[in-house]
């Protein structure tokens, strides 16, 4: 059931992209705009042929430049979600989900619409609902089509922040009933981080880096031939309670963390981005400083950074924690690989949105 | 009032939207989607018929399909009539005249819906003639009726091009307009005044009703 991508053009754009991407796993092809990363969905929907190319699913070929193989996109068991949504305007919720399926069935429409919390509004026309609503119907739609590839192209840029939290978070919880390979392009990488098991970084059409989406992001180098700034870690951690002061009280394996409140009930499992440029790196341990969250680790590897800066990997607790520090602070800290140091985060610079459940699936994307 | 002018107008009317209706939907898709050499050639042909007057038209369907020309005796061969002066060469005329009226707004309606709609369509696995049926057609069909009925309308009001194809025979090719025409060269005002009224009648109410189901099509989809 695994999809197998290969692309190579010249023109319009210049393609050179292998990736794989096995069923159940979410695979992020994150890139700027005009990477290449949409015309690759739109290779495998089958709604742009490139030179030479070839995408198979479940081991038969949709596409294939060499034998001579190209199936039209209605013959590709694929759903694709579009960033405008694409719905159809005339129909409501109800009959656009239907209006995928083989066998127009109203249980089942309802029933998948349950599925993406749309329950009572399959009545409603695409007008009448939200962005976000657009977004679920358009998601449904896509399941509805029983796809051997779900397909979801910048699905969450057109809405608001709020409502784009929320549907990272029913993404998330909806991994387990997606047993099909899911391909992802964005170019926010918090996104990406949040929800991908595996990365893809592309620019110019060509893979600049592919990985463990845990792999990728304590990549510098392949952040920065994409011009991300952004480095940070995920770190899975245990709702353990809420404390009365407004912070809530995390285990994770590099011993407590203390964020603002954090959604979930103690017992809920959640991954915290830690940002490599809100880590400060202190020799001793400090005494007397603000912040709530001190890290004891063995600094594993200092990676010469853009300008002024390194970045320092520390191992806490079976995990890596990036600090991003000037130079002149590591001179003089005369920090080596294998020196033990203390991490420091306060607790108010983890953004409320970089902090996400685990997925229901079990899959480790650590 | 000649109802005999007023019947034959109608069915030639109909009989312009029946056979234009799928010319419409087909040939306004074609244009609306596909990108090719000579496309430019293509629509400026169907427009042409807006521009030329209806005697020039006139003159070369008399040309090439009158008495002692090939397709005209191939005709009269086929059918034992000519095909000038006849119905059957009014609704030939009617077709050719009404073209721009008939594909230009279908085409437009068919424009109007963003590629990522048919493109979705297809995604949700229906084929090219399906999605013409289900998504296109109820999304563009504001266009395509326009077109008909202002190819409708059109048919009543044409005067000049039947008179050169049609003549004025009574119950073949004396159309209304037609009607009007002998009524005032007979001094025959009031039969004039009527027919006209009625005209204006039927050719307003058309035209009204199509107005107000786009504006109804419109409120539901926005």
């Amino acid at each position: 059931m695994a999809l197998e991508v290969m692309a190579r053009a010249e023109a319009p754009i210049p393609l050179h992209v292998d990736f794989r991407v096995e069923p159940g796993e979410l695979l992020a092809l994150v890139g700027h705009s005009g990477s290449g990363k949409t015309t690759l969905l739109r290779t495998i929907a089958g709604l742009w042929t490139p030179a030479q190319a070839r995408v198979r699913v479940a081991g038969r070929a949709w596409l294939d430049t060499a034998a001579r193989v190209n199936l039209p996109a209605h013959r590709r068991r694929v759903g694709l979600v579009f960033q405008t949504y694409a719905l159809f305007p005339h129909m409501n919720a109800t009959q656009n989900v239907m209006a995928a399926m083989e066998r127009a069935d109203a249980a089942e429409a309802a029933r998948i619409l349950d599925l993406v919390n749309l329950h009572g509004l399959g009545g409603r026309r695409p007008a009448q609902l939200s962005g976000g609503q657009q977004q679920r119907v358009a998601l449904a739609r896509a399941l509805a089509r029983r796809p051997q590839a779900l397909l979801l192209d910048e699905p969450f840029s057109a809405v608001d922040r709020a409502t784009r939290e929320r549907l990272h978070a029913e993404i998330i919880a909806l991994r387990a009933h997606l047993k099909m390979p899911v391909v992802l392009v964005t170019h926010d990488v918090n996104e990406a981080q949040l929800l991908a098991d595996r990365m893809v970084v592309i620019a110019q059409g060509a893979v600049v880096r592919a990985g463990t989406t845990a792999e990728v992001m304590a990549d510098a180098e392949a952040l920065r031939a994409m011009g991300i700034r952004e480095l940070a870690v995920m770190l899975p951690a245990t709702v353990a309670e809420h404390l009365p002061d407004g912070l809530s009280r995390l285990d994770a394996p590099t011993g407590p963390l203390f964020l603002p409140t954090v959604a979930g009930e103690p017992g809920t499992r959640v991954r915290v981005r830690i940002m490599a440029h809100d880590v400060i790196l202190s020799r001793d341990r400090p005494e007397g400083l603000s912040a709530q969250n001190i890290l004891e680790g063995r600094i594993t590897r200092i990676a010469p950074g853009q300008g002024p800066g390194v970045v320092v990997h520390v191992a806490v607790g079976g995990h890596e924690i990036l600090a991003r520090i000037t130079r002149r602070a590591a001179d003089q800290l005369e920090l080596r690989p294998g020196d033990t140091v203390h991490a420091i985060l306060k607790s108010m610079s983890v953004a409320r949105d970089h902090v996400a459940r685990a997925p229901d699936g079990g899959r480790s994307t650590e | 009032m000649d109802w005999t002018a007023l019947e034959l107008s109608l069915r030639l009317a109909a009989w312009t939207v029946a056979i234009l209706l799928p010319v419409s939907i087909l040939l306004g898709r074609f244009l609306a989607y596909r990108q090719f050499r000579g496309k430019a050639l293509i629509e400026a042909l169907v427009m042409l018929p807006l521009v030329l007057p209806p005697t020039v038209l006139g003159f070369y369907l008399l040309v090439t399909f009158g008495r002692n020309s090939p397709v005209g005796q191939a005709w009269a061969g086929l059918f034992g009539q000519q095909l000038v002066f006849s119905f059957e060469g009014l609704v030939l005329a009617s077709l050719l005249f009404n073209l721009p009226f008939a594909v230009l707004p279908a085409q437009r309606g068919f424009q109007a819906i963003p590629a990522e709609v048919r493109e979705a369509a297809a995604c949700c696995g229906m084929s090219p003639w399906r999605a013409l049926w289900k998504v296109e057609l109820p999304l563009a069909w504001p266009g395509v009726v326009t077109a008909m009925v202002l190819s409708f309308a059109h048919t009543l009001g044409e005067f000049g091009i039947v008179l050169m194809v049609g003549g004025s025979i009574p119950g073949e090719t004396r159309t209304i307009a037609i009607a009007i025409y002998d009524r005032v060269q007979a001094f025959d005002t009031e039969a004039a005044a009527v027919m006209s009224a009625v005209l204006v009648a039927i050719s307003l109410f058309t035209i009204a009703v199509t107005f107000a189901l786009s504006a109804r099509v419109g409120r539901r989809l926005s």
